[in-house]
């Protein structure tokens, strides 16, 4: 942006050109800032609630979905082939309505950094997915009331 | 299983009582709706709460005990507690104190019948009871189908609150044997303009009412329905947009009350998009007829009317000479050039005959735009349609010569080969033909060739100008068709109260304690912008293209006459 605002300006002799292109680059990092680059990312689970995840942006925004326990069937992870890797997610499986045993959606988790770090987050991704288990599985033995 | 206990963060301050609310056994979850305090007497809180589950089909009853002891605690009031607990029976009895000031407030739970009293968890949830009470939960656009016997947990909860809104029409303050506590007893909330605009409404509706009845006779009088004029009327944009904006006051000024969330939030977009519209349109207005405007842009009307013939004159003649290099037929050149350059003479004459009424013209019409932005934006469309009717003129000639071309090439070039065309079996077929027929038939196919790119010419200029003009129609109606739409109320309500478009919750931790339950605050998480435009636009005549690119292509290319955008109500051709 910058060199063609400069080659404009060496041209028409205009320092409008200029200014305009310092607003654009202005406008356009506060647009990358508050929608696109992701800070933080976090995931809640509350055993008899549900799922809840939060993705915060740069700019502060937050932006969350909650999942009702009745339609998460399972947390697993799961890999996919990107590119020249092999990637590894998070996924939240819901259960489809009319099926119990089919699975409607699948929710990714933690998108923001799957294709950013070099290192292997296998490991994290696993004591996440350990800690999932344990709630979900206090659902499952849960006894029944009546 | 984990007892979840919705309280709200009102009552948090609220002195000792009872708790009442609604039990959700399916999913072990209590929701508290308010707190009675002392004195009571029992059989007329029973009596109360028969009366309001009467009315609002929520079970209510009485769910636990709730002290809020200022000092330490208070062995007698505990035990007191308990013992109402035998009174209001209800399994299980919930009793959550509060000491002092402090955050973490104790809960327990008395399960008199259960054959395994095991040491139940519980969760403590905030909410706020007002935004809950007003906030209306969407559901996933995917699930809207499914019955309410799935419905989530969270819509039940929603549920509740919403329909016990005659519980909270008393509060402590009142005289009566019941004192309760919740979100109004910090002061009851009610708005003079609001109860003025309810009672002024009605008789407006009917006012208008009957205004509009009156009107639409008028229109579907039998006067207005011969063959000339409902062909005008159909063609002439605008009267389909008054027609769009007349159904529209009619929904708004119907008598019936709007049964659900839907039809009122239709029913307030509509409003204030008529509102805006009309603003808009006088704005316009008042800005055209200062400083006589009018008069300036139809004094600048003809002229340009001119303009835009002389150019038309300019390029024929271009094309009769040698148009970028390309060789033309002399004479079928001369006579397309001079039969477009005779249509082009005589609608200048019209315009000029038109010329001094275009002002007076000018000026009612501009009037008419006090009817909304939206009629101005068809009003502008239909104009120019009306001044570049001679370029629409020229292209369906042109077009007609040029298809007319195509086939008789086609249909000779299958002669050349020795094909026919079978009609009745829909397909290419061999024939014998005679000498003669084979001979004239090549004579013409050759003479239809060398004249082909004359006539391809002509119909790709007039082809290129008539698809400027359509494009820059189409922009027109896209652009009423967006202020038609917009759901601007909803919109709005989604700025400033973004509690009562509710997509979903979002749970908050609050500090913890050990030994105390787990606190969470929840909050409503408001429908994205997005969700909004798609769940509340109003529906409209709109246009979109009606074929792909590949069948537009097509259609160019065989010379069939265009018409790109397709409106919703046309039926299939």
């Amino acid at each position: 942006v910058w060199l063609a605002a400069y080659g404009l300006f060496a041209l028409r002799e205009n320092s409008m050109v200029l200014s305009a292109a310092i607003f654009i680059t202005l406008i356009g990092l506060i647009i990358y800032l508050h929608f696109v680059k992701i800070d933080q990312e976090s995931l809640l689970v509350i055993g008899s609630l549900g799922i809840q995840v939060t993705s915060s942006y740069a700019s502060g925004k937050e932006s969350t979905i909650f999942i009702e326990m009745g339609q998460v069937k399972d947390v697993v992870i799961n890999e996919a082939i990107h590119m020249q890797k092999v990637i590894y997610y998070l996924c939240i499986l819901l259960q489809d309505p009319e099926d119990p045993q089919g699975v409607s959606e699948v929710v990714p988790l933690f998108q923001a950094s799957l294709t950013e770090c070099s290192k292997p987050r296998l490991d994290c991704l696993i004591e996440v997915y350990k800690s999932c288990q344990e709630i979900l599985e206090q659902r499952k033995t849960a006894p029944q009331t009546n | 299983m984990v007892l979840k206990v919705f309280f709200p963060s009102c009552c948090s301050s609220a002195d000792s009582g009872i708790l009442i609310g609604r039990w959700i056994s399916e999913q072990n979850s209590a929701v508290i709706l308010a707190v009675v305090h002392f004195p009571f007497i029992p059989v007329q809180v029973k009596q109360y709460l028969g009366e309001v589950q009467r009315v609002t089909k929520v079970s209510v009853s009485v769910l636990g005990s709730w002290s809020n002891s200022k000092q330490e605690k208070e062995e007698s009031l505990s035990e007191f507690l308990e013992d109402l607990g035998t009174i209001f029976c209800h399994e299980p009895w919930i009793q959550i104190s509060k000491e002092g000031d402090s955050k973490f407030w104790s809960c327990s739970t008395l399960q008199k019948h259960s054959k395994n009293p095991q040491e139940e968890e519980i969760i403590l949830v905030y909410y706020d009871q007002r935004k809950v009470m007003l906030s209306h939960l969407h559901p996933p656009l995917d699930t809207a189908g499914q019955g309410a016997e799935d419905a989530s947990k969270l819509s039940a909860i929603f549920d509740t609150v919403a329909r016990s809104q005659v519980l909270f029409m008393t509060d402590r303050y009142d005289e009566g044997p019941i004192k309760l506590t919740h979100w109004q007893s910090d002061g009851v909330e009610a708005s003079i303009i609001v109860e003025l605009l309810k009672q002024a409404s009605v008789p407006a509706c009917m006012l208008l009412t009957f205004l509009l009845s009156l009107f639409s006779g008028i229109c579907r009088s039998r006067v207005l329905k011969f063959w000339p004029l409902s062909f005008l009327w159909s063609k002439l944009s605008t009267c389909e947009q008054l027609g769009h904006r007349l159904q529209h006051l009619q929904v708004i000024s119907s008598n019936k009350k709007a049964q659900n969330q839907n039809q009122l939030m239709r029913k307030a977009n509509i409003f204030v998009s008529l509102l805006i519209d009309v603003a808009l349109g006088i704005l316009l207005m008042s800005w055209l007829y200062r400083k006589n405007r009018i008069g300036h842009l139809a004094d600048t009307l003809i002229p340009v009317a001119d303009h835009v013939a002389e150019e038309l004159q300019d390029l024929l003649q271009w094309l009769m000479g040698a148009p970028a290099g390309l060789k033309m037929n002399r004479a079928l050149d001369q006579v397309l050039g001079r039969f477009f350059l005779y249509h082009i003479h005589l609608w200048i004459s019209y315009i000029h005959l038109l010329s001094p009424f275009i002002e007076m013209i000018l000026w009612y019409v501009g009037l008419s735009a006090c009817l909304g932005l939206t009629v101005a934006l068809c009003i502008l469309s239909d104009i120019i349609a009306l001044l570049t009717f001679h370029i629409y003129c020229f292209y369906v000639y042109g077009a007609r010569l040029y298809c007319l071309k195509i086939y008789g090439l086609s249909s000779l070039w299958r002669l050349f080969r020795g094909k026919k065309w079978n009609v009745l079996r829909q397909r290419v077929d061999s024939c014998s033909y005679d000498l003669d027929q084979l001979f004239i038939g090549t004579l013409l196919f050759t003479i239809l060739l060398f004249l082909l790119p004359t006539t391809a010419l002509y119909y790709l200029v007039f082809t290129l100008l008539r698809l400027l003009v359509v494009i820059v129609q189409g922009l027109i109606h896209l652009l009423v068709d967006l202020i038609d739409s917009l759901p601007l109320y909803s919109l709005i309500l989604r700025l400033c109260r973004s509690y009562r478009l509710a997509a979903g919750v979002k749970f908050k931790v609050l500090e913890q304690q050990d030994g105390k339950p787990l606190r969470l605050l929840m909050q409503i998480n408001p429908l994205s912008y997005g969700g909004v435009v798609q769940m509340y636009r109003l529906p409209t005549y709109s246009c979109y293209p009606r074929d792909s690119w590949a069948s537009l292509c097509k259609k160019l290319f065989l010379g069939e006459l265009i018409y790109p955008w397709k409106h919703k109500g046309d039926k299939q051709n």
